[in-house]
């Protein structure tokens, strides 16, 4: 444990209602959230002075983000010291460490981290997913004639050309798995088959209904051989953290969780080893993982990376689920991660984290109560790692 | 490594037509020479001339040695599927689904992946590894490279 984990903690967690197509206004959501986590924490809105948010007010696509760090500054009318924002972190979770940093820094006491979605309204406004895409064409120039050439923005220069959607890169990811792993479809159910179980004894779920490694066989492909249960699904939603200074003592120490180390480097392997070089605790010590599964592929590699298993044994690890289960030696996506709970982006594995060390889990809490979980966040190119200890 | 001298005519033999029109990329500065090589049969990748390395989305400085000598490089166009998958979504308007979207690797380089579709393909027959050759489709005013399944081989 370095300056960085020893002076931070998580002091409340927060989060807001959390569905599909609940067209509600995001910054309601996030007002919601932050007050829940500070209400968690013990602390008033006068208590904060630092907020900090994965991606700011705008990024890629229409609902991805309801909300920049000074929106939540204007919404709840907070004077902070120190605030920060935008897509250029490593991970989604890079905002947590990124805050913890500031405290360990000096530059603020109690931080408001946040990450509001509202994809799942915006979309079914816009007449589905693949028609928020489309609108990332260049029209500008054009009349809007459908016999013209249409031309993509640069965002989507490399892509559109192609008819890549996203899922395609989630196919083309697996489709490499499978091919240097060997794993088969089988196996990669567990991925989604054990969340939805898990799902199950989350209320704030947004699929609970059982699925079964028959049901993922049958389902409809996306970008083969990416299936719809192996993506996430887009919810409106936020979920907001207190990051206090550890010595503050404003904060109930009894109730906060620790950051045992983070990791912040550049890819799944990088990231993770990063992590471990930062503190004495190893793989076996873990009670619970919460592990990013945009696309159920980045699970797999999570697990290979931290160390559970080896490269291109993810599949093996997980086949027939009981490893993984929340009765199994290693509980993963206890809430029903992103593939059933939705796409909270990284920060609900980050509040599942939380709920479990806090024994806070309710029906789906593992036992005992874990003293260590890990909570990772984003993939390929963009990743962190979180190593995070129970209330003592 | 492949070398192949730089084709400075028209080149019918690699244009790939199809009964839709794509998306076009924007040219810009960085990318124009990709997009627009096909019109005269050539596949530009962006390569450092100090080092030799390829990089691909192109770039105006080598990231193996900083160099800004990068220039836009005829490559012979042959390469292997890296990855592969099937969309199954219409993702763009005006193109049909199902087709195989790929990460080529050409032939100059061990782990110079291109994006692209494999076209002229059974779907069920892309495989990776397996051999491909560039083709140009006319698209606006870019001529964009996709992949067919190669007859010889690389």
């Amino acid at each position: 444990m370095t300056a960085l984990e020893r002076s931070a903690v998580i002091s409340g967690i927060g989060l807001s209602q959390v569905g599909r197509r609940l067209n509600r206004d995001p910054w309601a959501l996030m007002a919601e959230a932050a007050l829940d986590a500070l209400d968690d924490a013990g602390l008033d809105r006068a208590d904060v002075d630092g907020v900090s948010t994965y991606p700011g007010p705008s990024w890629s696509t229409p609902g991805i983000t309801g909300g920049g760090a000074d929106d939540l500054r204007a919404l709840l009318g907070l004077s902070l010291r120190w605030y920060a924002g935008g897509g250029e972190t490593p991970g989604q979770l890079g905002s947590v460490v990124t805050a913890a940093a500031a405290v360990a820094a000096g530059l603020a006491t109690h931080v408001l981290c946040f990450r509001c979605v509202h994809e799942s309204s915006v979309q079914a406004q816009a007449g589905g997913r693949a028609s928020v895409m489309d609108q990332s064409r260049d029209t500008s120039g054009g009349d809007g004639d459908r016999d013209e050439v249409q031309v993509a923005t640069e965002q989507r220069q490399w892509t559109a050309p192609y008819g890549a959607g996203y899922p395609c890169f989630g196919g083309l990811a697996l489709q490499r798995y499978m091919h240097d792993s060997g794993a088969t479809r089988e196996q990669i159910a567990q991925i989604a088959v054990v969340a939805r179980a898990n799902a199950a004894g989350n209320p704030h779920a947004v699929y609970r209904t059982p699925l079964g490694v028959d049901d993922y066989l049958a389902a409809r492909i996306v970008s083969d051989p990416l299936c719809i249960y192996d993506c996430d699904v887009p919810v409106d939603g936020a979920v907001a953290f207190v990051v206090s200074r550890a010595a503050s003592g404003a904060v109930d120490r009894s109730r906060c969780v620790s950051f045992e180390a983070v990791g912040t480097a550049s890819g799944f392997d990088e990231a993770a080893a990063m992590m471990w070089s930062r503190t004495d605790l190893g793989p076996a010590d873990v009670g619970v993982a919460q592990l990013y599964d945009g696309f159920s592929v980045y699970a797999l590699r999570w697990l290979e990376a931290l160390g559970f298993c080896g490269r291109n044994e993810g599949a093996a690890f997980v086949e027939g689920g009981h490893r993984i289960a929340r009765g199994g030696e290693l509980p993963v996506n206890t809430g029903g991660g992103q593939l059933s709970a939705g796409r909270l982006h990284g920060y609900g594995g980050l509040y599942e984290a939380c709920l479990q060390l806090r024994g806070r889990g309710g029906d789906r809490q593992v036992h005992p109560v874990p003293e260590v979980a890990v909570a990772t966040s984003g993939a390929e190119h963009f990743t962190s790692s979180l190593l995070l200890g129970a209330p003592r | 490594v492949i070398t192949e001298p730089s084709r400075t005519g028209p080149s019918p033999e690699r244009v790939w037509t199809e009964p839709f029109v794509r998306m076009a990329p924007p040219l810009t500065e960085r990318t124009r020479a990709y997009w627009t090589g096909g019109a005269r049969g050539e596949l530009l990748i962006a390569r450092c001339e100090s080092c030799a390395t390829y990089v691909h989305p192109p770039r105006p400085v080598c990231p193996r040695c900083a160099s800004p000598a990068v220039t836009p490089t005829a490559v012979s166009g042959r390469g292997t599927v890296h990855a592969y998958t099937v969309s199954a979504y219409q993702w763009v308007a005006t193109m049909p689904p199902p087709y195989v979207v790929a990460e080529v690797e050409l032939a100059e380089q061990p782990g110079l992946l291109v994006l692209s579709n494999v076209v002229g393909a059974d779907p069920a027959e892309v495989r990776v590894g397996l051999p491909v050759e560039v083709r140009f489709v006319p698209t606006g005013d870019a001529h964009v490279p996709v992949f067919v399944p190669s007859a010889t081989g690389t």
